[in-house]
């Protein structure tokens, strides 16, 4: 059993490392907060937030504080508008949420980065590219979904139907239910053309420059949007190989505008990354700056590739009273000097597995068992 | 080495029924028929593993990525809001989420109505949308009873015939949603094994269509 670091740290840490990393060097900042922030800021973006709860409690001043359930809103919080101006930042931070199985609040590590101010296309590229470097370094088999609610919300608005059906056919567009949207639509009297129109759409699960050309063959009407998408998908490059398009990503089109993309890892069972453009939330927290973001949820990749060691330490030293300390502790450091990782004890502990149990006695150490 | 899709399947006759879908598609697995208690079966010739799991954890193992695809009533998703793709409707083992009541029952709007029910979401959100105060009686069976002694005024429940509420002097008054089979998948199988689920869905549709010619 090797003491390296492979060993010692676990997924999550070797990926934050990674990531930090790979954020300083394209040139953002690090961001560092406090662990709480007050209530209110979560109060009135609820619906930004992946879980409404919120761990709550009352400063000394009577202010009502919360431990953070996200990070995205302290950080707009925390900068300026300023024309012409970018702010590029990353943080790795530890939120607090609710988790949907056990209902009980957990604390979970996230590492993420936010682009907010005169954001354009160069902008919108370098965050996707950021996206699709973070996901190789967790894994090489990796997917990066992308979406343009822009495109998804003009063929939606020619659909002609209330905002509650809209929510409605978003919620099944996440699903790719396509007979679910094809229901509601009918049930509202959705425009027909539309329709056929939106349910090409869901049914997308392209690679992204395959993707492009095939929206511009099938929905040539909407050129505006699609060629925004194109000029993106050019300038990715090779990048874009391992992006595929795929309109089921729908983040609340309130918060979120423009590219919005999920990134999934084979073996983890659920989206590793999320982000996209959210001028929406700007404007609703009083702010003209855009703003582009992700986040890499790290709690997901704990099991990720793990597999459990064969033994907790490769040696196990029992000593007895009264025997020779200094020889004892050299006896220890001769072993570990051999790569090995060692436990010195009076007693073998229950539960542990060890490849080799030895004694210290009259000065020599014995081996009384090996399991290797 | 193929890699292997799993796929969790519900106990019981919906179960066998889906699986003829399956295998016709061209995912067999002949060690399923054999009559044992074995639970989990595999063919690794065309990759494929089913294992039957009680019908309301479908979902669970789906969305967990226990297994790759499953088949789940539109009920339980209604009920348990898996984050998953809900790829097919098989408009099988179809009936409705619907609300009875004794047959003389009269709503009160003065009063909170009470509900019993096995599926509170789906019951919540449902008086939600009409703007109702209620109150909810979770129960895990024989929910028909509740009404009869008083326990409850309504009943949110699955009907497939409505006999068991007819025998017991019950009557449909609201259908919530019609109910029928689903095939769902995990959101990121589907991104790493989308060839072999295209193919099942792509299959069973035809299917699906040639029954209905």
């Amino acid at each position: 059993m090797m003491t390296d670091q492979a060993n010692v740290w676990r997924n999550e840490e070797l990926a934050v490392f990674r990531l930090r990393s790979l954020y300083r060097g394209r040139g953002y900042a690090p961001y560092k907060m406090s662990k709480f922030e007050e209530y209110d800021l979560y109060a009135r973006n609820k619906h930004f937030l992946v879980s409404e709860n919120v761990i709550t409690f009352t400063d000394t001043n009577g202010k009502l504080m919360a431990l953070k359930p996200d990070v995205t809103l302290s950080i707009i919080k925390n900068t300026k508008d300023a024309a012409g101006e970018l702010q590029k930042l990353y943080y790795d931070e530890n939120v607090y949420r609710v988790s949907k199985g056990t209902r009980a609040f957990r604390e979970l590590m996230q590492v993420g980065l936010e682009c907010i101010g005169d954001v354009d296309d160069y902008c919108v590229c370098e965050v996707l590219s950021l996206a699709a470097d973070s996901l190789a370094e967790i894994s090489a088999d990796y997917v990066l979904d992308v979406s343009d609610l822009s495109l998804l919300g003009a063929v939606m608005e020619d659909l002609q139907v209330n905002e509650a059906a809209k929510a409605e056919l978003l919620h099944c567009i996440g699903e790719k239910n396509l007979h679910g949207v094809r229901e509601i639509a009918r049930r509202e009297g959705a425009n027909e053309e539309a329709l056929a129109k939106l349910c090409t759409l869901v049914g997308y699960d392209l690679p992204l420059a395959a993707g492009v050309d095939a929206l511009r063959s099938e929905l040539p009407e909407y050129e505006k949007q699609i060629a925004h998408l194109a000029n993106i998908c050019r300038a990715l490059g090779a990048k874009a190989d391992k992006m595929r398009l795929d309109f089921s990503v729908v983040n609340d089109m309130s918060y979120y505008n423009g590219i919005v993309f999920k990134g999934f890892v084979n073996g983890v069972p659920a989206g590793v990354l999320s982000g996209g453009q959210y001028d929406g939330l700007m404007q609703k927290m009083g702010r003209s700056a855009r703003a582009i973001g992700f986040a890499v949820y790290l709690d997901l990749l704990e099991r990720f590739g793990a597999t459990a060691p064969e033994f907790d330490v490769d040696a196990v030293l029992l000593y007895r009273d009264g025997c020779d300390m200094m020889a004892l502790v050299a006896a220890a450091e001769t072993l570990r000097a051999q790569n090995k990782c060692v436990t010195v004890c009076k007693k073998m502990p229950e539960g542990l597995k060890c490849k080799e149990l030895l004694v210290f006695e009259n000065g020599e150490v014995k081996t009384l068992e090996t399991n290797a | 080495m193929k890699p292997m899709l799993n796929v969790a399947l519900p106990k019981g006759r919906l179960g066998e029924k889906v699986y003829a879908m399956f295998e016709k598609a061209g995912f067999e697995c002949p060690s399923i028929k054999e009559n044992n208690r074995k639970l989990i079966f595999e063919n690794e010739t065309v990759g494929v593993r089913y294992f039957w799991v009680k019908p309301s954890d479908v979902a669970i193992y789906v969305e967990r990525g226990a297994a790759d695809i499953g088949v789940a009533g539109k009920d339980i998703l209604l009920e348990y809001e898996p984050d998953i793709y809900e790829l097919l409707d098989l408009d099988i083992g179809k009936c409705r989420m619907a609300v009875a009541a004794k047959e003389d029952f009269r709503d009160d709007p003065q009063n909170t109505l009470r509900v019993a029910t096995k599926f509170s979401n789906i019951a919540q959100n449902y008086y939600a949308s009409k703007g109702r105060e209620i109150d909810i009686i979770h129960l895990n069976g024989s929910i028909e009873i509740a009404p009869i002694l008083g326990l409850s005024d309504v009943i949110v429940d699955i009907v497939e015939t409505g006999t068991t509420l007819k025998e017991n002097n019950l009557k449909v008054f609201e259908t919530i949603v019609p109910i029928s089979a689903r095939l769902i998948a995990n959101k990121a199988s589907y991104k790493f094994k989308s060839a072999s689920i295209d193919a099942i869905v792509d299959s069973i549709r035809c299917q699906m269509e040639s029954k209905d010619d």
